[in-house]
């Protein structure tokens, strides 16, 4: 019954998706064609650290929009927030790549005039059109900033260096493994076994049926005894490196510059099977009631300067590739360190992170949906 | 106060007849007085309390749109059937029972010759000394004590230190169920000892002399007489460690392992994580439930007397 009941939902969904170029979408009217005059106030969702100071306070100045921003702690709860009160109450939101298609599929934000941001078309290209933020051609919203998901470990206490993300998952390391505390990480299980095991057919981490799934899932209960720690807070991860709990695991860019900062000795890869990662995307609520001051925003964020000091101050890659001789000048090395205007090819290695659903794309609606995730998570942790 | 004003002659009689008939009115309706006096707090009770607890309640027996996270007003058990059926919540349940049931005996055997000692052997001022001993962590936030116990217990922390200075091997409790134990135990602790030393405190010093004659010894003095009058202080002490730790989801998240749920993190993570309000309201039921009959238990010894 319940089962029925979702995918008719689904079916509408997508409909509604499908719809959008002709009619556009729940606005009721066309992308705007200018910006104009701005409305004096701009409320965000963001990430912490993606609003400080350096930048919001001379957009404000330029710009007479007043920002108010929220921070939130995960994915999830951005989703949440953006529904909150019939979703008037922020206009935007810097949604990752599992949230987008969430907020996008039902209806929570809309779509976006990419022509109206300058710095759009300099944007690498991979990031212009990604399938996270674009649905069948309309954009939900501008890119910002990615980073992968790395293989950390401690260069004393782990040797010979690990090549492959097998490292946390064998025994030897036992109770000195961590891994993040989050549904996604089925995927870089299933990452791991599409390269490991070529016979289960998973081609997206993504987008895995019920064989498949189950895979992912087992390996990672097979790996629940080896873990100390499922960490929460990035700085959980760097507490755990610090003290000598955990000496392998998986981490973000962020995490491997501070600990090397406070001397730990530590480094990390991607591994040769390839890396999840994320990409975050500025999106516009579908009540915004700020949209000039918005468009404002989109465009002040990717200018090469504030994509520059995003960067550095949050340890990620900006999308704007003009960002990265500013990143060098404001901090020798930056632009190396974090892969600004990286190859295409080091960009197409890392799968970023989006929102399982079940329509796989290949026709079928036989893919494990992210409550699915959830629930074998929860499980998983029991 | 009364004279002056009803020898006050100012024009303002009809305000003053008024104050006065008022007065009069509390005066020959003693229970008006009363309800005027209960009337904020059974209402705050009633309103804040009471129903917010009912919202939750009924809101269980909904389910969420698992596509587009709305809650689906159809009335149903899903959730309790979920709960049930699931061995994963099952254990998350009797971790949680089972670690708050150990805090409560540590807290219990830790506060206990404590509380003695302040209730009956200490001067005024030792037992002074001890009080602040005792409420000083209070002052700090729990949050930085859980930190603390953190910093004591990694791997190249202070206890591990210790242990080497004195040759003996690593402990390894750090991120495990242990350490969640003892962090609980530490934090609740002083909730323990204070109605412990109520309780011990308000023992006559007459019954112990009464003891003593009739020929009990040290043991069986405190077997008997001691321990009975103080049974009901430590139950009042157990409700507090028990349902503290029962609620709580911030240590198990802190410094917990990969083993470490508690009831309060599966609650966390279905709002947070999932939207999903009605599995919460669900899960957070069994806790409810829990603390009722452990309330009608600790009801039936005595405790309420001695809180």
């Amino acid at each position: 019954m319940i089962r029925i009941k979702r995918v008719h939902v689904l079916a509408a969904a997508v409909a509604a998706a499908l719809c959008v170029p002709a009619a556009g979408i729940s606005s009721g009217k066309g992308l705007p064609t200018s910006i104009g005059k701005g409305e004096g106030q701009l409320n965000l969702i963001a990430w912490e650290g993606y609003t400080q100071p350096q930048w919001v306070n001379p957009f404000q100045k330029a710009t007479g929009c007043k920002v108010n921003a929220k921070y939130a702690g995960s994915s999830d709860e951005m989703v949440t927030l953006m529904r909150q009160g019939g979703g008037s109450q922020y206009d935007m939101v810097s949604a990752s790549g599992d949230a987008s298609l969430r907020l996008i599929y039902g209806k929570d934000v809309q779509p976006v005039n990419v022509n109206l941001v300058k710095d759009w078309k300099n944007f690498i290209p991979a990031l212009k059109s990604p399938p996270h933020n674009t649905v069948n051609g309309v954009h939900y919203g501008i890119s910002l900033q990615w980073g992968p998901n790395t293989l950390l470990y401690n260069t004393k206490k782990v040797k010979p260096a690990p090549t492959s993300w097998s490292a946390i998952y064998s025994p030897k390391y036992k109770g000195k493994v961590t891994v993040p505390d989050n549904p996604i990480q089925i995927a870089d299980a299933a990452l791991y076994l599409s390269k490991s095991k070529p016979s289960l057919g998973i081609k997206d981490p993504y987008e895995l049926d019920q064989s498949q799934f189950n895979a992912a899932v087992n390996l990672l209960k097979q790996q629940k005894p080896l873990i100390k720690k499922y960490w929460g807070l990035a700085s959980d991860e760097i507490d755990l490196f610090k003290n000598g709990d955990a000496v392998i695991g998986a981490s973000w860019p962020y995490q491997t510059n501070t600990l090397i900062a406070d001397k730990v000795p530590v480094k990390d890869l991607i591994p040769k099977e390839g890396a999840t990662g994320w990409a975050d995307t500025w999106m516009l609520s579908a009540h915004a009631k700020h949209p000039n001051c918005a468009y404002k925003w989109l465009n002040w964020v990717s200018t090469p300067k504030v994509q520059a000091e995003q960067a550095i101050y949050f340890g990620e890659t900006p999308a704007n590739p003009l960002a990265c001789p500013i990143m060098n000048k404001l901090s020798p090395g930056s632009a190396g360190q974090y892969h600004c205007g990286a190859s295409a090819s080091y960009f197409n290695s890392i799968k970023f992170w989006k929102t399982p659903i079940s329509n796989c794309g290949n026709g079928k609606n036989d893919c494990m949906d992210y409550t699915q995730w959830q629930q074998a998570w929860t499980q998983l942790k029991g | 106060m009364s004279t002056v004003e009803a020898l006050d002659t100012t024009p303002h009689r009809p305000l003053r007849t008024a104050r006065l008939r008022l007065s009069g009115f509390f005066w020959r309706h003693r229970w008006a007085k009363g309800l005027l006096l209960l009337a904020p707090p059974v209402l705050a009770f009633g309103l804040v309390y009471l129903a917010s607890l009912i919202a939750l309640f009924i809101s269980s027996f909904w389910t969420v749109n698992p596509f587009t996270t709305d809650i689906e007003h159809i009335w149903n058990l899903q959730n309790y059937k979920t709960l049930f059926e699931s061995s994963a919540y099952r254990t998350v349940a009797l971790r949680t029972i089972g670690i708050a049931a150990a805090v409560t005996l540590t807290d219990a055997v830790l506060a206990f010759p404590l509380g003695y000692f302040m209730a009956r052997i200490a001067s005024g001022r030792t037992r002074a000394i001890l009080f602040v001993g005792v409420l000083l962590p209070l002052w700090s936030s729990y949050l930085v004590r859980v930190y603390i116990w953190r910093l004591i217990l990694n791997q190249d922390g202070v206890l591990n230190w210790a242990l080497g200075k004195v040759g003996l091997p690593d402990q390894n409790f750090a991120y495990t169920n242990i350490a969640v134990w003892l962090i609980f135990s530490y934090v609740w602790l002083p909730f323990m000892i204070l109605p412990v030393y109520g309780a011990l405190e308000r023992i006559p010093d007459s019954y112990i002399e009464a003891s003593r004659d009739l020929g009990a010894r040290g043991f069986a003095t405190f077997r008997r007489v001691i321990l009975p009058l103080a049974l009901p202080g430590v139950i009042a002490g157990s409700i507090f460690t028990f349902s503290l730790t029962l609620g709580d989801y911030v240590t198990p998240l802190l410094a917990g392992g990969s083993n470490s749920q508690f009831i309060g993190n599966v609650v966390y993570g279905s709002v947070g994580i999932s939207n999903n309000v009605p599995f919460a309201a669900a899960f957070a039921a069994v806790p409810l439930a829990v603390m009722a009959v452990y309330l009608l238990i600790a009801r039936r010894l005595g405790a309420f007397e001695a809180m």
